[in-house]
C-alpha cells in the first residue's frame, strides 16, 4: 500500500489524535526543523514540492507565498489564514482532516507562518462544523501550552498568535477576499484583485489564505523533503490527495491516494462501484462548480492538469456520482438553486442571472418548459461566464450548466416537448 | 439592554480581533445564544459597542444566514438540500418532516418547538441525507429515524 502521510496515523475510532499521540508519530518535528531554517528556504522547498492549492484552484503554494513582502521593511502585522469554510457541494475532506488530526493543520500553519514571517493566524471555520470547532479549539490550547504557539516559540525568537474564527454561514465566505471581509466583520462580498491579499489583505496587511488540506501537507514536506513528496504522486502535481466520493455508490467515503489516481480506481477500487440497480450516468468531479464527466472519462487521472484536458477541473477532488435513476435536469436545478441562494448579491449578472437560470430549470423540471428556454439558459452560460462577473461564483455556477446543456440536450427537449419529467 | 453575561462574553471576544467591528459576527452569535435570535434592541445595543451604526450592523447580521433576525423555535432544524443529499433522498426526508411538523421551509411549528431551514452541504455527503438539529449532526436519515429524532427533541405528534 502506498504512503498516506496525512491520514495513516489517524485513530480508527474517530477520536482526534491528542497532542501526545501526534508527537509520538513525529508531530511537531517538522516545526523544530523549520525553526532553524531561513523563511525563504521553507518557501523554496514547498514550491519545489509542487504542492498545489487543495481548495480547488491548484495554484502552487510556495509560489503563492513568494509574493509576500519579506524582511524588516515589510508591513506588519502579517496574517496567515486557514480556509476551512468548506461548503462546496459534495466536499467533506477538510472536516475529516480537522476532526481527526487538528494538530497536523496547526503545525502546518505554524510552519507556513514562519515561511512568510506572519504574526497572527486564523482558522476560518464554518459554524456547522461543531465537532471540528471543538477539536480545533482544544488543539490550539494544547499548542499554546506546549509553546508551539505564543511568544518565542521553543526559544526560537519567533512568535505567533492563533485564533479560531467561527463564521455564520454563506458559501461566498470561502472566496478568499470575501473571507477577508467576513473576518473584518463586514458583509462577505469579494474584493477587487489586484491588489492581491499577499500584498494588501486583512486590514490592508500582507495576508496568505490557504485551504486546510493544503496546510496539512506542509509538515510532511518539511520533514521528508520536496523529492519524497513529489514521489508520492503519479502525476506532476506533488503529494497525495484526499479524494472523496458520494452518491449511489456501494461505499461512499474519503481516501488518501496518490495524486493522479484515476476516477475508475476511485469508483471501482475504493467506492466499491455502483449500488445494485443503479448505473453510472455522469460525475461531478470536484464540487458543484466543475463541469460534468461521463463514463468515457473514467481513466482520466484526478489531478490539476489532467482533468482540464477533458474540459473540467479537479476542484476539491471529491466526486459526486449521478446515477441513471436521477433526472439530470433536476440535478442542474438543485445546483443552480444553491448558487442563486449563495450569491452575495454584489454584482448584477450573478444576483439577477442565477435566480433566472434557476426558475427556468424549475419550470422545465416541472413540465412547464417553453420553446426558447434552452437558448435562454445558453445565453446565461455566456453572460455569467469568466470576465463578466466580479468573482468566480457565477462562472463556477455556469460550469455544470454549460456541460449539462451539451450532455443532456435531448433530455432537455424531452421535458419541454412531453411537458413532464420522464424520471418522475 | 445587554445582559451582564452577554456584555462579559462580548468583551472577551473583542480582545481576539484588531478592530471592534471584527468581533461583530461572534457578538451577534452571543446575543443569539442567550435570546434565541437577534432582536432590534440587540442590534442597537451591540452597534454602540462595536462603533457601528445600527443599520451597518444590521447589514452584516442579515448577510449571514445563521444569524436569525426573526424569532425561531426552541430547536432549529437545518436540513441539507445540496446535491449529494438531494440525490440520496432529500425530497422524501423533507416531505416527511413537513408532514410531521406541519410546516414548510422557513417556518416555525405552531407549538414553537421547531424551525425548519435549508442549509448548504453539511459535509456529510458519504452519509447522506443529513441534517442538524441545533448543534448536533444527524445522518443516513430515514423517515423512521426522523420520527425518533424529533420525539427526542420533544415532538408529541
Amino acid at each position: 500500500m502506498s504512503e498516506r502521510p496525512l491520514t495513516q496515523n489517524m485513530r480508527p475510532d474517530g477520536e482526534a489524535l491528542t497532542i501526545k499521540e501526534y508527537e509520538r508519530t513525529g508531530g511537531y518535528q517538522a516545526l523544530r526543523k523549520a525553526l532553524k531554517m531561513p523563511p525563504k528556504e521553507i518557501q523554496e522547498i514547498v514550491k519545489n514540492s509542487n504542492l498545489r492549492g487543495r481548495g480547488g484552484a491548484g495554484f502552487n503554494t510556495g509560489m503563492k507565498w513568494s509574493f509576500v513582502p519579506m524582511g524588516n521593511d515589510a508591513p506588519r502585522p502579517k496574517y496567515l489564514i486557514a480556509n476551512a469554510d468548506e461548503m462546496e457541494p459534495g466536499t467533506f475532506k477538510d472536516k475529516m482532516l480537522i476532526e481527526l488530526n487538528p494538530h497536523q493543520l496547526i503545525e502546518g500553519m505554524i510552519i507556513s507562518a514562519l515561511a512568510i514571517e506572519a504574526d497572527i493566524a486564523y482558522i476560518f471555520l464554518r459554524w456547522e462544523y461543531r465537532l471540528a470547532a471543538a477539536r480545533a479549539q482544544k488543539a490550539i490550547t494544547e499548542a499554546y501550552e506546549n509553546n508551539y504557539l505564543g511568544k518565542n516559540i521553543l526559544g526560537s525568537g519567533f512568535s505567533l498568535e492563533m485564533h479560531l474564527h467561527i463564521s455564520a454561514g454563506r458559501y461566498i465566505c470561502g472566496e478568499e477576499t470575501a473571507l477577508l471581509n467576513a473576518l473584518e466583520g463586514r458583509r462577505a462580498i469579494p474584493r477587487a484583485k489586484p491588489p492581491y491579499p499577499q500584498i494588501c489583505g486583512l486590514w490592508g496587511k500582507p495576508t496568505v489564505v490557504n485551504n486546510a488540506e493544503t496546510f496539512s501537507n506542509v509538515p510532511h514536506i518539511i520533514l521528508r523533503g520536496a523529492d519524497w513528496y513529489k514521489g508520492l504522486s503519479r502525476s506532476t502535481d506533488g503529494g497525495t490527495k484526499i479524494y472523496g466520493m458520494s452518491g449511489r455508490v456501494k461505499k461512499p467515503g474519503l481516501w488518501e491516494l496518490p495524486m493522479g489516481t484515476s476516477i475508475r480506481e476511485i469508483l471501482e477500487g475504493n467506492a466499491g462501484g455502483m449500488q445494485e440497480g443503479y448505473e453510472l450516468c455522469y460525475l461531478i468531479p470536484g464540487g458543484a462548480s466543475t463541469e460534468f464527466l461521463t463514463a468515457e472519462h473514467l481513466d482520466v487521472k484526478m489531478d490539476f492538469d489532467s482533468v482540464p484536458k477533458v474540459g473540467s477541473r479537479m476542484g476539491t477532488g471529491t466526486l459526486v456520482v449521478i446515477d441513471d435513476k436521477t433526472c439530470p435536469i433536476g440535478v442542474l436545478h438543485n445546483l443552480e438553486k444553491f448558487f442563486a441562494r449563495e450569491s452575495c448579491g454584489w454584482c448584477t449578472p450573478c444576483r439577477e442571472g442565477l435566480p433566472w437560470v434557476t426558475s427556468i430549470l424549475e419550470a422545465i423540471e416541472n413540465g412547464q418548459g417553453q420553446a426558447g428556454d434552452i437558448e435562454m439558459l445558453a445565453t446565461h452560460g455566456e453572460s455569467l461566464w469568466l470576465g463578466r462577473t466580479f468573482c468566480a461564483l457565477a462562472p463556477g455556477a455556469m460550469e455544470p450548466l454549460r456541460s449539462g446543456l451539451k450532455l443532456f440536450k435531448s433530455e432537455f427537449e424531452q421535458h419541454i416537448i412531453e411537458k413532464r419529467c420522464p424520471w418522475r | 439592554m445587554l445582559s451582564e453575561k452577554e456584555t462579559h462574553e462580548i468583551e472577551k471576544e473583542l480582545k481576539q480581533y484588531k478592530t471592534r467591528q471584527a468581533a461583530g459576527v461572534e457578538a451577534l452569535k452571543i446575543i443569539q445564544r442567550s435570546r434565541g435570535w437577534v432582536d432590534d434592541e440587540g442590534i442597537k445595543d451591540l452597534s454602540a459597542i462595536l462603533g457601528m451604526t445600527p443599520d451597518e450592523l444590521d447589514g452584516v447580521a442579515t448577510f449571514y444566514n445563521l444569524i436569525f433576525r426573526k424569532p425561531v423555535g426552541a430547536h432549529v432544524i437545518l436540513i441539507c438540500d445540496t446535491v449529494s443529499c438531494w440525490v440520496m433522498g432529500y425530497e422524501k426526508i423533507l416531505s416527511h418532516l413537513k408532514n410531521r411538523l406541519g410546516i414548510g421551509l422557513g417556518e416555525t411549528s405552531p407549538d414553537g418547538l421547531f424551525t425548519l431551514l435549508p442549509i448548504p452541504c453539511l459535509g456529510a455527503c458519504d452519509k447522506a441525507p443529513a441534517m442538524m438539529i441545533d448543534e448536533e449532526l444527524y445522518w443516513n436519515l430515514t423517515p423512521e429515524k426522523i420520527d425518533e429524532l424529533i420525539k427526542r427533541y420533544g415532538w408529541k405528534g
